[in-house]
């Protein structure tokens, strides 16, 4: 009897402990669903305006919950991985990855997904913003020539990944079919000057890096987590050269960084800054100064920078191989006048090498 | 409802024979020897042995031409006739009109587009039915040198690559590739093929078998690794896929069939 009253006395401080510590930390002010930034939904429906990646939907300035409708379509479609390299991409929308969704906690979202007459196979979408069954998956099955929906409340503010969960997922993800979606919270994020929406994928071919022509999925290579390519917004060269991502020196940016894997995390890194500010996972904490960001396959990351210099810097997974060898390379052009009190060259010059150094200068000390 | 509905439906359509007659346009059945076989799905979480009668099996999917011809011989079943239970907007979408489907390879191209409803129908005619899944699926094992060729990486990846391959594409041609130790032919390259019992594919987690087209544990991503006794077998995982999520009167650009007779049926 004593034993049940000392558990019963434990579990009551674990519990109270339990209790305590989420009081302790509360999400920030508009990171989650309150009677006032939840109720019904307010206004006309809103038809979202669906942009093809890098760019990113407007910021939201609304200030009440509305109803959001989502219009998705799944297209299997003939595109470009790399220069002279062909792939059967399964798409949202036909882009790799699809549109960036933007809502507001709060919000009610109706998601409609049609699958065009001419692909294959039934798709489907899993939102990592949805509370309810598969994120969806179970309700947006849609075979090809059919249309469906579904709607739910956007009750978490976040960054989050979207992607078709139609059996087998790993070859419909592997083939492209994800993107993500921002749920904004009550008050917004702060205000940046240019906003850029990147998401990473691997690619699994039977054909070695850059070999021409038409592609198909290698199974053996996806079963064994080991892709030909690992690229940027679906294709080798996406963000470089002409694409290149462009802002000016003062500006403050934004990447809207998601992972589609299907299998590998991320090092996400922008060679020659600092993010000053991130948002690990996409969630609701901030952290700064940070270099590299961990990305799982199906996590994010929203990460801010402030351009202090003009040059060109390089976006990348810090895991070098995939940079270097598989594509995970892109281009942020930053105009402006040098700053030499910030960063400057100094010299490049040859020096003698040891042998013909005098050797009695080194025993003199 | 409607679920309902489509279930007594299919009832019907077991009951009772549809007037038809032969129209046999040279369909080729080939028989297949009987045998033991382990499938590819599961039953729950069990792996299912089957025995496998011997049968007989049209050679090749049933082509646009030989559809084309049975729809001029059961007008009831055209495109704008039909009703619309046996067959959705979708049914021979891409036709030229209801008798004709506008391709210079209509006696090479598998048919497809078609309901299960209306395929069931076409075999009927020629006094024959649609496999059952596993006699399919024991027909589909074969290669051209093995009876059971399904454990191989090779041609899986090359079945799925062949299946990816044909994005936006209407079906290939039949009869490019040797045939299986049986003689029979295009079986998983080229298309998806309609079985008898596809509804019943996928049990329910409760035990209760699935109704048609609701795809059940199909429905959750991560949890259709459990329907497979080999996850990674991922062209049979598409097949699976793209066929338990059809109602029996869609119609999908990429599903035909063929058909199959037990032996000691009437030809």
């Amino acid at each position: 009897m004593k034993r049940i009253l000392a558990t019963a006395i434990a579990l009551a401080l674990g519990c109270a402990a339990l209790a305590s510590n989420v009081h302790a930390s509360p999400l920030p002010a508009g990171w989650a669903c309150t009677p006032a930034t939840c109720g019904a939904p307010e206004g006309k429906p809103i038809v979202e305006q669906l942009l093809p990646p890098p760019q990113v939907p407007a910021r939201i300035t609304r200030r009440y919950p509305a109803k959001v409708i989502v219009n998705l379509e799944a297209r299997e479609v003939v595109g470009t991985l790399a220069d002279g390299v062909k792939y059967d991409f399964y798409t949202f929308n036909g882009t790799v990855p699809g549109p960036m969704i933007r809502v507001r906690v709060g919000d009610t979202v109706e998601i409609r997904l049609k699958n065009a007459h001419s692909d294959h196979m039934p798709h489907n979408i899993d939102l990592h913003a949805v509370m309810g069954t598969g994120g969806g998956a179970a309700d947006s099955i849609v075979i090809p020539g059919h249309e469906g929906a579904f709607e739910f409340k956007a009750l978490h503010a976040g960054f989050f990944v979207y992607h078709c969960a139609m059996a087998p997922a790993a070859v419909h993800i592997a083939n492209g079919m994800y993107g993500a979606i921002m749920v904004e919270p009550a008050d917004g994020l702060p205000r940046v000057d240019k906003e850029f929406y990147v998401m990473q994928g691997e690619f699994y071919t039977p054909g070695a890096y850059m070999q021409p022509g038409l592609q198909p999925l290698d199974m053996k290579k996806l079963l064994d987590e080991q892709p030909t390519y690992v690229v940027f917004n679906g294709r080798v060269g996406s963000l470089t050269g002409d694409h290149a991502l462009r802002a000016r020196e003062g500006q403050t940016v934004r990447f809207f960084f998601a992972n589609g894997g299907p299998n590998l995390t991320s090092s996400f890194h922008m060679i020659g800054g600092i993010w000053n500010t991130v948002w690990p996972w996409g969630g609701s904490n901030e952290d700064h100064n940070v270099q590299t960001i961990s990305v799982p396959p199906g996590g994010t990351v929203i990460a801010d920078m402030k351009l202090v210099v003009p040059g060109t810097f390089m976006l990348v997974d810090h895991a070098a191989v995939r940079m270097f060898n598989k594509g995970a390379l892109g281009q942020l052009v930053v105009s402006g006048p040098e700053q030499p009190m910030l960063y400057r060259a100094l010299w490049n010059r040859p020096f003698p090498p040891a042998s013909a150094m005098p050797t009695a200068a080194t025993s003199a000390h | 409802m409607l679920r309902t509905l489509t279930g007594l439906l299919m009832l019907l359509a077991a009951l009772v024979p549809w007037p038809a007659r032969a129209d046999a346009a040279a369909a080729r059945f080939v028989t297949v020897p009987g045998g033991h076989f382990v499938s590819s799905l599961l039953d729950g979480t069990r792996t299912v042995t089957v025995r496998v009668a011997p049968f007989a099996m049209m050679e090749k999917p049933v082509t646009e031409a030989q559809f084309a011809a049975f729809l001029r011989a059961h007008p009831e079943w055209q495109r704008g006739r039909i009703a619309p239970l046996f067959a959705g907007p979708n049914y021979l979408a891409g036709w030229l009109t209801p008798t004709d489907p506008g391709d210079a390879q209509a006696a090479r191209r598998p048919v497809t587009a078609v309901s299960w409803f209306t395929a069931r129908a076409y075999c009927d005619s020629l006094h024959a039915e649609l496999p059952s899944w596993y006699q399919w699926e024991y027909a589909a094992a074969a290669s051209s040198s093995s009876r059971d060729a399904r454990a191989g990486m090779i041609r899986r990846n090359a079945i799925l690559a062949a299946l990816m391959r044909a994005t936006g594409q209407r079906p290939g041609l039949i009869g490019q590739r040797p045939a299986n130790v049986y003689g029979l032919r295009d079986l998983n390259r080229l298309i998806w093929e309609w079985v008898s019992d596809y509804g019943a594919m996928f049990p329910d987690v409760n035990g209760d078998v699935g109704s048609a087209g609701s795809g059940s544990v199909l429905r959750l991503c991560g949890g259709a690794a459990l329907a497979f006794r080999d996850p990674s077998d991922y062209a049979l995982a598409e097949r699976v896929a793209a066929l338990s999520m059809l109602a029996p009167a869609d119609s999908s650009p990429f599903v035909g069939f063929r058909c199959v007779r037990n032996l000691g049926d009437a030809p």
